[in-house]
């Protein structure tokens, strides 16, 4: 068992397991870089990038024969185009918490993978980014949702909470994408610098601007990166607030409620660290990066895994407290029909993966076993994107018995949603070939031997041991 | 000296980030103000040793921030009420309620603009050329290895004088770097 000594109290454990030097962590991190792919790593890019290819060839098919590909009709005329959206949307948040909330509460065990995390949300939200691209039907006239000056003299409805939406992913992908690129400079220059070839040299120097690690640079470059965390905390917040008022601005039992923008937001952050540890466990283990994300990582993410998911559980309670407390027979209809009608299969999926799941993570032999978080952390995410689907079918039975329908995907449905994780692995094993998946410089930031007191501490530390 | 091109300094390396920050307040306290610290992180307290006023990215943020509200607020005004009227529900053609959204994200974005590109524009980036590039050596700064420097613009400059006052700090591969 271990035991706490005085030591541990004073001078907590590392960051960094293995005792590295500055050198070490370099060399271990760029080497995953610098290296010719290994064979698990062609595989996998040739498995995901295939499925990428489905994807597209469904996505030409749309676009040639139109939205009556997907299992679309009367009643429910937002299918698993809106479920794919906000199932992805919501996993880019838990890249941004990482990113920036912790940052902000000096969370400092979130270096090892604010990079991994920072790179899922980019790619999350380019994959959300495609359904409602392609819903528009007539692609052509895309272009419509921007406010952009046009020869019929119209201009979009501000009201809409879909141009809103609009205006909130957008502007979530932009600011995500140069916080990330910001975070990446200082370690595109060590890859500069140790590039072999003229390739890599060039590629890696044009990207990193001329960085060379002056402390005047570090000054302005330390104040925009906390600024930039603090303008991403709030602006993750309002994009899935703003993505539940697609629902509940509209006057439909069972969206029209003011619980969705907090539910929402605690569902993305829960589905997201899934994500992240559906993602981090096995890229740990193929990379050998075991030193950096650590168990006490995984564990901590559990945690906010086991919070998150305890406030979606209390959401979908209150839901159904409301729905009676509201004595209105439409509400309390679609919630009575979510449970125990033709897609109770769907609810009850829903609520064994998001409501028993995380409960779970009360133990910490559970929290601190890296094959169940893996196991564990695929049921959440099963069990977030069933969430979408049955808040989504609230329409299949409407005001109007005459209307009621039901849902069935088609192949093309099938083929989308696959394909859209084809996209996004594509991408991010794409991201672990040719990008630092650490934060290089942030991680020898947090190591004891950066301060300029640790010698001081160091000699301290040792006295001590001698003494007592 | 018969050098064909000019100096733009010394250059000396240091063993780790407590000697580099004790070098550095000791360079300031000679009254060199031409003078910079280079290394893989930043170092705690490194501002205050080399005598730096804050960051001044905020202005930049707060300027980009009020940029973008102002524009989301007369875009929705002016695309709703002047260029498209819609009439929705006998509603009045502007509200700051449904603006607030969209004017919400335009800040935000125009803030990061200008968080970011500020950040460039004061670092003085994209700088693809830097004398210290000569340096085979300098290379390990993105590295393991911390480096200050004092250029020969400090009107406190004297290539002996500066040598020795980085030897006696603890400098070890001092050079002098070409322009």
């Amino acid at each position: 068992m271990a035991t706490l000594t005085r030591d541990d109290t004073i001078f907590p454990p590392p960051l960094v397991a293995g005792d590295p030097t500055f050198g070490s962590v370099t060399d271990t991190i760029c080497r995953i870089v610098e290296k010719p792919p290994t064979i698990p790593w062609l595989v996998a890019f040739g498995a995901a990038s295939t499925v990428l290819t489905m994807l597209l060839c469904a996505i030409a098919y749309l676009f040639w024969e139109g939205t009556g590909i997907w299992g679309l009709n009367n009643p429910i005329g937002w299918g698993w185009a809106i479920v794919n959206f906000v199932f992805w949307v919501g996993i880019g948040h838990a890249g941004t918490l990482i990113s920036a909330v912790l940052f902000l509460f000096r969370q400092k065990w979130r270096t090892a993978i604010n990079r991994f995390a920072e790179a899922m949300t980019i790619f999350a939200v380019i994959c959300a980014l495609v359904f409602p691209g392609i819903h528009v039907g007539r692609i052509w006239a895309a272009y419509w949702m921007l406010p952009l000056p046009n020869q019929m003299g119209m201009w979009p409805n501000f009201r809409s909470p879909l141009l809103w939406d609009v205006f909130a992913v957008s502007t979530y992908f932009t600011v995500s994408l140069l916080f990330w690129y910001v975070g990446l400079i200082p370690d595109l220059a060590t890859l500069r610098d140790r590039a072999k070839g003229k390739l890599a040299f060039w590629a890696y120097g044009f990207f990193s601007l001329g960085w060379r690690g002056a402390n005047r640079h570090w000054q302005n470059y330390e104040r925009a990166y906390l600024i930039l965390a603090g303008l991403a905390t709030p602006l993750v917040l309002s994009v899935h607030t703003i993505v539940s008022f697609d629902f509940a601005v509209s006057v439909i039992p069972g969206w029209h409620t003011t619980i969705f923008p907090p539910y929402f937001v605690a569902g993305a952050i829960f589905s997201g660290f899934a994500m992240v540890l559906t993602l981090a466990v096995p890229s740990r283990k193929l990379f050998g990066l075991q030193d950096f994300i650590t168990v006490r990582h995984i564990e901590n993410m559990n945690k906010i895994i086991l919070v998150t998911g305890s406030m979606v559980g209390y959401a979908y309670a209150m839901e159904f407290f409301i729905a009676w407390y509201s004595a209105s027979p439409y509400e309390a209809f679609a919630f009575v029909n979510r449970a125990f009608g033709p897609y109770a299969w769907a609810y009850w999926i829903m609520v064994s993966c998001n409501v028993i799941t995380p409960q779970l993570f009360w133990f910490k032999k559970i929290r601190t076993n890296i094959v169940l978080t893996f196991i564990l952390s695929i049921f959440v995410n099963i069990g977030m994107w069933f969430e979408r689907f049955v808040i989504t079918m609230s329409l299949h039975r409407d005001f109007l018995p005459s209307s009621w329908d039901y849902f069935s995907p088609t192949l093309f449905d099938w083929a989308m949603l696959i394909g859209s994780f084809g996209l996004f692995f594509t991408l991010f094993i794409l991201f672990l070939k040719f990008l630092p998946a650490v934060a290089i410089a942030e991680v020898k930031g947090v190591m004891p031997q950066a301060n300029p007191h640790w010698e001081g501490y160091h000699k301290h530390a040792e006295g001590g041991a001698h003494h007592g | 000296m018969a050098d064909r091109r000019r100096n733009w300094g010394l250059l000396a390396e240091f063993q780790n980030p407590a000697r580099l920050l004790e070098a550095a307040q000791a360079v300031r306290e000679r009254g060199y103000t031409k003078f910079e610290t280079w290394s893989p992180f930043p170092i705690h307290g490194m501002d205050d040793a080399m005598g730096l006023k804050g960051s001044k990215v905020g202005w930049i943020v707060l300027a980009g921030g009020l940029t973008g509200m102002t524009t989301g607020l007369t875009l929705q005004w002016w695309a709703g009420s002047i260029a498209y009227p819609l009439v929705i529900g006998g509603k009045p053609l502007f509200a700051w309620e449904f603006a607030l959204p969209v004017t919400f994200e335009l800040s935000v974005l125009l803030s990061a603009f200008g968080a970011v590109f500020g950040m460039f524009a004061l670092n003085r980036m994209p700088k693809p050329f830097h004398p210290l590039d000569r340096v085979k050596r300098f290379k390990k700064v993105t590295d393991d290895a911390f480096f200050l420097t004092i250029e020969a613009g400090d009107p406190q400059f004297d290539l002996d004088e500066s040598r020795k006052l980085l030897e006696s700090l603890g400098g070890t591969g001092i050079v002098v770097v070409e322009e």
